[in-house]
Order: structure tokens, then C-alpha cells, then sequence
């Protein structure tokens, strides 16, 4: 089967100061896919995600080696524009991070900078996103109060709703789940599964039943290299690596 | 047997009386400010005080109307606004989110250094460097008007302003710019539209204490703004703020008399707006508080 790949990462390298956080990092992200990533903590899973929209452009002293596509073009390039990347390249943060505003005006918010000004065109987005996030019933009848009021669950799925209104073409997820009940978990991960059909995910979790549920393929980070890619049924059931099996089977990490 | 006094309770009734001791002092302020001042209503009426334009406290038929006092600080207080607001938010803005981290760990202790310089030296350098240049840049009488006295304490006030925005901004939480950025919001968006709402709370008080500090100000006013008790109609009049009313004319005026009074009584006046002030302030941010669904 033909599978058409999204986003690659070609010989990545990555320093905070002078210290290497990511090693020669090569990566395939298929359209329409779930791609999980896995590994304990501190082995570099955020670094390597948040270089897929330049999330870590900020970051003083840092440094990237290699290069990383979107549809073949370099995203750090000089010539590319940023707003561009993250506007393409949506992510969903591992603390639900909901602006101080009303559930209307969070997601008002990103339509607005991006041009959106009709009135009625926007508050049909919005009910829209809210629906495809599975929010719509929850907050139907209080879109004016404050974000800050909802759930912790009710937070994050606000934030993927706000992500899905400027429709990007990848998601990035960062541990959605860290910070959930088992509950508002299995919500999440019911939504990822509707997701998978329209947009290509990539998702860092640190529950190997939710990457084995929802992923069509895995990547085992370790110490800031990739140990193992593959098809997550191959990843789970039939390891190449050892250490692979031993991360999965829970003897470390 | 039981103890009679357990650690906590000591410390509790310790923090309490000191607690307590603060009320005692502003209410003890509160009351001599009003028993001094309020007999002067027996003699000029309230009406006359608060909308009379003449301040003669001294002559032999002597008025005491304060309406052009009133005006005198009015202006002053705005003028500083105009110019303290934006110096001071635009420099806390440019520390908290341009300036590098070694820029920042300069400036900001800078600023907050400027912050300590004693009013009097701000109004000598009004008083001999400004107020003779502007007398000759614009070829008016005096250089002593509301607009030094504006642009004087407008800058007194910037470290309190800044400083204390920068507080503000510097508790936004790095995950609602990260929130913002991505999705694709430029660095300009994020902080209009983002960073500085979210800290609009912490901004404002930072404005008010800057008001604060402009209306209460003494020592500088009475040395740049030119000390005319008449209602300025322009920035380059000279005026006679409520303060410097005070300054210059406690020393001279006999405890007990009209004057002694009339000088209370604006005292009073004083006292109030800025309580009112205070209280509308706390109104808003409560109000501000409430929106953004935090409770306290
Ligand atoms: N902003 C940063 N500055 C310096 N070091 C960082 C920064 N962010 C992460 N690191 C370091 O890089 C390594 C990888 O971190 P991270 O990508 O967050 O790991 P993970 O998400 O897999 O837990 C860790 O050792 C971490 O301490
Ligand atoms: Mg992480």
C-alpha cells in the first residue's frame, strides 16, 4: 500500500545551549494517519514535535541541524513564513491552555487572525468546531462564559476545537491526556479516532494502550534518538529492538 | 494542664493588634483631617468652597474657593497620565518581551532604581534645566506652567508604571503565548490581543498607583508648576495644584484660623478623590477578575 507521506524529518539534530537534545532524527509522517510517539520522559519527545511547527524558534541558544518537510517544502527554511507553518501545522498542548476569554471569543480568537470578519461566518465556525471536538452539547447554552470555568476535559477539548476552526492540515499533539481523568481520556482518544479521517496526527503519549489504540504507526524515542519506527501492530507485538520491548513491557522507563 | 497561650494564638493576637495598629493610624489621620477641617463649612459654604474660583486665603475680605486649585491638579494629573502611561507600559512591554534576558536583568533594576530618586531632585532639574528651556522654545512668560509640572512628574511616575506592568506581564503564562503562536498569530497579535488583556489587570493598577503617586506629589509640583491659583487654559499657564496649596501655605497660615481650616478642608478633598479613586479601581479589576472567572 502507497501511503503518502506529510511531514519528514531528514537528519535532525538539536542543541539546547550546547547540550544535544534530539540525534539524527528521521521520521515519515503519512497524511491521514495517526503517529504516536513514545519514550520516557525527558528523551526529547516535545523537542522533536514542537520542531514541526517551529514552536522551538523561540528558544535562545538553540540550534537545529538537518531539515524538516511539510509537502516537500523545508519549513526552516529562511524564505518560509512561520505564521504559515503553525497555521498548516495545529497543536494541542499537554496542560489545557485555554485563553482567559469566553468559550466564544477562545475560538473567535484564531479565526480572527486569520482574516475572519463576518459576524455570522464566525459564529458558525465556531459552533461547528465545537461540534467536531465533541464540546457542542456541554456548552451549548453557555458559549459567553469564561473558558477558565469548563473541566479539565472540557479545557483540552475547547483547545483541539480552537485548533480544528483555522483548519490546519496536521495536528500536533503534546501528552493531551497527561493531565486528564480516565473519563475525559477516553473522550479525548474517541475524538482522535474521528480526527484520523480528515487530518494527520501526530501524538507524543506516555499510555502505550492509547498509542496502540489510536496509531497506525510508532516511534520509540530514547536519549534523543529514534530507536524504532514502524507500524505500531509490528512496534507492539513483535519489537526489533530490545529495549523497544523493554520500554513496552514496562521494565523501564 | 493545658497551656495558657498555645504558639498560635500569640502569633495570631501579635499579627493582629500590628493588623490592627494600621487601621487605628488611618482612622486617627481620618479624624484629625476632619475635625480640623470640617469647622470651615460654618463660615463659607460648601457650594462657595468647591465651585469659588477666587483663592484669596490672606486678604482682608479673604475667599476661599478652590475650583481653580482643583483644576490646577486636574490638569497636572492628566498631563502626567499623557505622558507616564505610554513611556511607562511601552518600556515594561519592551523588557518583558524584546529586550534579551541580559538586557532585562540590566533595565529592570535600573528602572526600579529610578524609582528611589527623591522628588525634590526631579523638581530642581524642572525647575533649572526644563522649565528656562521651554521658556525659550516657546518664547512664553514662564517656563513654570502645567505642562512642566505634567512632563516632570509624568516621568517621576514611569518606574512605578513600568515596574509594576512588567510584573504584570511577566506573570502571563508562557501557555497562553504558546497557545496564540500556534495558531499562526504573529508575535505582534499574540501581545496585543493576548498577553497584554491577560495582564490588564495588573496593568491597571500599575496606572492607578502612578496616579496615585502624580496626585499625591508635593514637593515637585509646588517647585515647577508655576504656583497661580487660576483655572489654566492651557498646558503653558502656570498652575496651583491642591498639594502645593498645602505646601506653601501651612507654614504661614495660624493653627486654628479660616485658613488653617480651608487648608484641612482641601486636605479633605483631596482624601476623598483619591479614596474614590482607589475604590473605583478595585470595582473594575474585581469586576475584571469576575470575566476571567478567578476567584479569590
Ligand atoms: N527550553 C529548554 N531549554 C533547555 N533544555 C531543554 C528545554 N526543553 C527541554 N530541554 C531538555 O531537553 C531534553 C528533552 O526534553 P523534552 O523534549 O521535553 O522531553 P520529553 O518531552 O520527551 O519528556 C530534556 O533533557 C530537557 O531537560
Ligand atoms: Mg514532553
Amino acid at each position: 500500500m502507497d501511503k503518502e507521506i506529510r511531514m519528514r524529518a531528514e537528519g535532525v539534530n538539536f542543541f539546547y545551549g550546547s547540550r544535544p537534545a534530539l540525534k539524527d532524527v528521521n521520521l515519515e509522517i503519512y497524511r491521514n494517519q495517526v503517529t504516536a510517539i513514545i519514550g520516557p520522559s525527558g528523551c526529547g519527545k516535545s523537542t522533536f514535535i514542537r520542531l514541526l511547527n517551529r514552536m522551538n524558534d523561540m528558544v535562545p541558544k538553540s540550534r537545529l541541524e538537518g531539515r524538516i518537510f511539510l509537502d516537500g517544502d523545508d519549513i526552516h527554511d529562511p524564505e518560509t513564513d512561520v505564521v504559515d507553518i503553525r497555521r498548516r501545522v495545529g497543536m494541542v498542548f499537554q496542560k489545557p491552555n485555554p485563553f482567559p476569554k469566553s468559550i466564544f471569543e477562545n475560538i473567535k480568537y484564531g479565526l480572527e487572525i486569520n482574516g475572519m470578519r463576518d459576524k455570522s461566518v464566525i459564529e458558525d465556525k465556531v459552533v461547528d468546531s465545537l461540534k467536531k471536538a465533541a464540546l457542542w452539547e456541554e456548552v451549548k447554552g453557555r458559549l459567553y462564559d469564561s473558558a477558565l470555568r469548563l473541566s479539565g476535559g472540557q479545557q483540552q477539548r475547547l483547545c483541539i476545537a480552537r485548533c480544528l476552526a483555522v483548519e490546519p492540515e496536521v495536528i500536533l499533539f503534546d501528552e493531551p491526556c497527561a493531565s486528564l481523568d480516565p473519563i475525559s481520556t477516553a473522550r479525548i482518544e474517541e475524538l482522535l479516532m474521528e480526527l484520523k479521517q480528515e487530518y494527520t496526527i501526530v501524538i507524543v503519549t506516555h499510555n502505550m494502550q492509547q498509542a496502540a489504540r489510536v496509531s497506525g504507526n510508532t516511534a520509540f524515542f530514547l536519549l534523543g534518538e529514534i530507536v524504532e519506527f514502524g507500524k505500531t501492530q509490528d512496534i507492539f507485538t513483535k519489537p526489533r529492538d530490545s529495549r523497544t520491548e523493554a520500554y513496552i513491557t514496562g521494565r523501564f522507563g | 494542664m493545658k497551656r495558657l497561650f498555645s504558639k498560635e494564638s500569640v502569633y495570631a493576637s501579635v499579627f493582629g493588634i500590628l493588623a490592627f495598629a494600621c487601621l487605628i493610624f488611618l482612622a486617627g489621620i481620618t479624624l484629625v483631617l476632619f475635625k480640623e477641617g470640617l469647622p470651615l463649612f460654618a463660615k463659607v459654604s460648601l457650594w462657595d468652597f468647591l465651585s469659588g474660583t477666587a483663592w484669596y486665603p490672606t486678604h482682608e475680605d479673604p475667599e476661599f474657593g478652590i475650583l481653580s486649585l482643583l483644576a490646577g491638579s486636574l490638569w497636572v494629573t492628566a498631563g502626567a497620565m499623557l505622558v507616564c502611561l505610554p513611556l511607562g507600559i511601552g518600556s515594561a512591554l519592551y523588557i518583558n518581551e524584546i529586550a534579551g534576558n541580559t538586557q532585562k536583568a540590566v533595565l529592570k533594576p535600573l528602572v526600579e532604581l529610578l524609582a528611589g530618586i527623591p522628588s525634590i531632585v526631579f523638581g530642581f532639574f524642572g525647575m533649572v534645566v526644563v522649565a528656562p528651556f521651554l521658556q525659550r522654545l516657546l518664547h512664553i512668560p514662564t517656563g513654570l506652567c502645567a505642562f512642566t509640572a505634567s512632563l516632570i512628574l509624568g516621568i517621576m511616575a514611569v518606574p512605578t508604571v513600568c515596574s509594576l506592568s512588567e510584573d504584570a506581564l511577566s506573570y502571563v503564562p508562557a501557555s497562553y503565548r504558546e497557545a496564540s503562536l500556534a495558531l499562526g498569530a504573529t508575535r505582534w497579535e499574540t501581545l496585543i490581543k493576548v498577553v497584554l488583556p491577560a495582564a490588564g489587570s495588573g496593568i491597571s493598577t500599575a496606572a492607578i498607583l502612578g496616579v496615585s503617586r502624580v496626585m499625591g506629589e508635593t514637593m515637585t509640583v509646588l517647585m515647577v508648576s508655576g504656583g497661580a491659583a487660576i483655572i489654566p487654559h492651557s498646558f503653558f499657564q502656570p498652575v496651583r495644584p491642591l498639594t502645593s496649596t498645602i505646601a506653601a501655605e501651612m507654614g504661614e497660615a495660624a493653627v486654628g484660623s479660616t485658613h488653617y481650616q480651608a487648608l484641612f478642608a482641601i486636605a479633605m478633598v483631596l482624601f476623598t478623590l483619591t479614596f474614590i479613586f482607589n475604590i473605583a479601581a478595585e470595582i473594575l479589576s474585581r469586576r475584571y477578575r469576575l470575566k476571567l472567572g478567578i476567584q479569590r
